[in-house]
């Protein structure tokens, strides 16, 4: 016979949404089981060495690492809450069953509600050569360095300017790894400032309106040709430049992991302010299937801090509908809704608000 | 490096020259695409190449990226040895 774990809540994802949803749900008094497919949870927290950006509520001035061991801690002292790390949902079906893979096992769970809280991939671009052993992600170039201790290269082209980029970049420094540049197809720089100025001030130069046209090698990466972007993102000619790198770094954004939505058939909006297919949900975050939730940036490409804002509020929202905190929910929901509000007044907060009226917007394509 | 290749589907090796004339063929959706060349049917599960593909799709078309009909998801998200079907439960 097959056994079937029963449990109130199911969270998919251990990142900062999906800890922030378990915390919120069992401090209700609902009982909630994270599935984590990494050994760790923290989702990109745990490779994070830098101090957050962000507001105070949401832990700004420490660095990800830390608050990603403060969300661990938060679930492991709640006896509401079990995390099973090591173990991928698979799938979602039409009877409301998860599967999951931990540890060898094909496993079956039964939850009375779902929160999706996935993340995000990272997205490539194309150039002839761009298999070359050599090129990277700059999440996984984060992951070898602040994870695992291991430097990429010598020599690093590193293609976005935004925030991910500038970081991994300035983290590629302190280990000793040069930037020859990093270049941005678009004529602005993406990322805050205070980060792009740290690294001019060391000598790195950011080139906008630049562009990768191949990379080169016979094993592995040897150099790379960029050039010059006009103004209607064509190449100038006679603008090549030839750098001699070993290592090639993609910053070049996220999509939303939504391949778990898509299957459970909650309908989807493509949102080019929040990175690509997201669900269509509510306020309190339950997508069209009834019971799914979603937090964090598989439901749009944000920051931690709104990560866990998001996760607290989907995990208050589910546990509410079950009947626990009935009383106090509605004014829990309202905390988090003004802090959403708050964090995303700045300008990259406008792109997503732009983004969620977009989605909430009714009779737009549906995918 | 003899050719110089670029590469869309990692996983399955596939390259933009290969995607672009199974477009020029007349192939109209990722899922045609898939069938016939097995993009985004390796480990990934298009997580990479979904969206390169629909960018070619939507260029060809002259439409916006996000017009391109998605591809049915179905599990597994990703692929699982038969023996964990067949010693789970
Ligand atoms: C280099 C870099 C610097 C950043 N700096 C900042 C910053 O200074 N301030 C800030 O606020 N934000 C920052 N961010 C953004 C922030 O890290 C993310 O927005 C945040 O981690 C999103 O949280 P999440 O919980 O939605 O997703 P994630 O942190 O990605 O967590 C998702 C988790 O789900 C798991 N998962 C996925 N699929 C499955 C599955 N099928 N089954 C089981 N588990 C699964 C993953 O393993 C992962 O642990 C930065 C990001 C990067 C890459």
């Amino acid at each position: 016979m097959p056994k079937v774990k029963e449990t109130e809540i199911l969270i998919v994802g251990g990142g900062p949404a999906g800890l922030s949803a378990a915390s919120a749900a069992a401090n209700l008094g609902a009982s909630v089981l994270v599935l984590e497919r990494d050994e760790k949870p923290g989702g990109q927290l745990i490779k994070q060495t830098h101090k957050f950006f962000g507001s105070k509520k949401q832990y700004a001035g420490d660095r990800g690492y830390q608050i990603g061991d403060l969300l661990i801690e938060q679930c492991g002292n709640n006896p509401k809450v079990e995390v099973w790390t090591n173990t991928t949902a698979l799938g979602i079906y039409e009877d409301g069953v998860v599967t999951a893979e931990g540890r060898a096992k094909h496993l079956k769970i039964n939850p009375k509600k779902i929160i999706v809280a996935t993340g995000a991939s990272e997205k490539m671009i194309t150039f002839p050569n761009n298999d070359l052993p050599g090129i990277y992600g700059a999440g996984a170039v984060q992951t070898l360095m602040n994870v695992h201790g291991i430097v990429p290269g010598r020599r690093v082209l590193m293609i976005g300017a935004g925030n991910i980029g500038l970081i991994v970049s300035y983290q590629l420094m302190q280990a000793g790894v040069e930037i020859a540049a990093i270049i941005e197809a678009a004529p602005t720089i993406g990322g805050y400032l205070v980060h792009a100025s740290k690294i001019r001030r060391a000598g790195v130069p950011i080139l906008t309106s630049h562009t990768i046209t191949e990379a080169y090698g016979n094993e592995s990466v040897e150099g790379a040709i960029i050039c010059k972007l006009d103004e209607g993102w064509q190449p100038v000619s006679g603008s090549e430049q030839d750098l001699k790198v070993d290592v090639i770094c993609l910053a070049v954004g996220l999509s939303p992991l939504t391949e778990l939505c898509f299957q459970a058939d909650c309908q989807m909006k493509y949102v080019s302010e929040l990175s690509g297919h997201v669900p269509v949900r509510n306020e309190h975050l339950e997508t069209t299937r009834p019971g799914l939730y979603v937090a964090g940036d598989v439901s749009g490409v944000e920051e931690a801090s709104s990560a866990m804002v998001e996760g607290r509020l989907a995990g208050i929202s589910a546990a509410c509908s079950l009947g626990y905190g009935e009383d106090i929910a509605p004014k829990l929901q309202a905390e988090a809704l003004a802090e959403l509000s708050e964090l995303r007044a700045g300008p990259a907060g406008q792109k997503t608000l732009r983004g969620i009226m977009n989605l909430m917007d009714k009779g737009g394509a549906v995918c | 490096m003899q050719t110089k290749e670029t590469i869309v589907c990692r996983c399955e090796d596939i390259t933009l020259e290969e995607i672009k004339s199974l477009i020029d063929q007349g192939y109209r959706t990722i899922d045609e695409i898939k069938r016939v060349i097995r993009a985004g049917m390796g480990p990934c599960q298009g997580r990479t190449c979904r969206m390169l593909i629909a960018q070619e799709l939507a260029k060809y078309y002259g439409i916006p990226v996000g017009e391109v009909l998605m591809p049915t998801f179905r599990p597994t998200v990703r692929p699982v040895k038969l023996g964990t079907f067949a010693g789970g439960e």
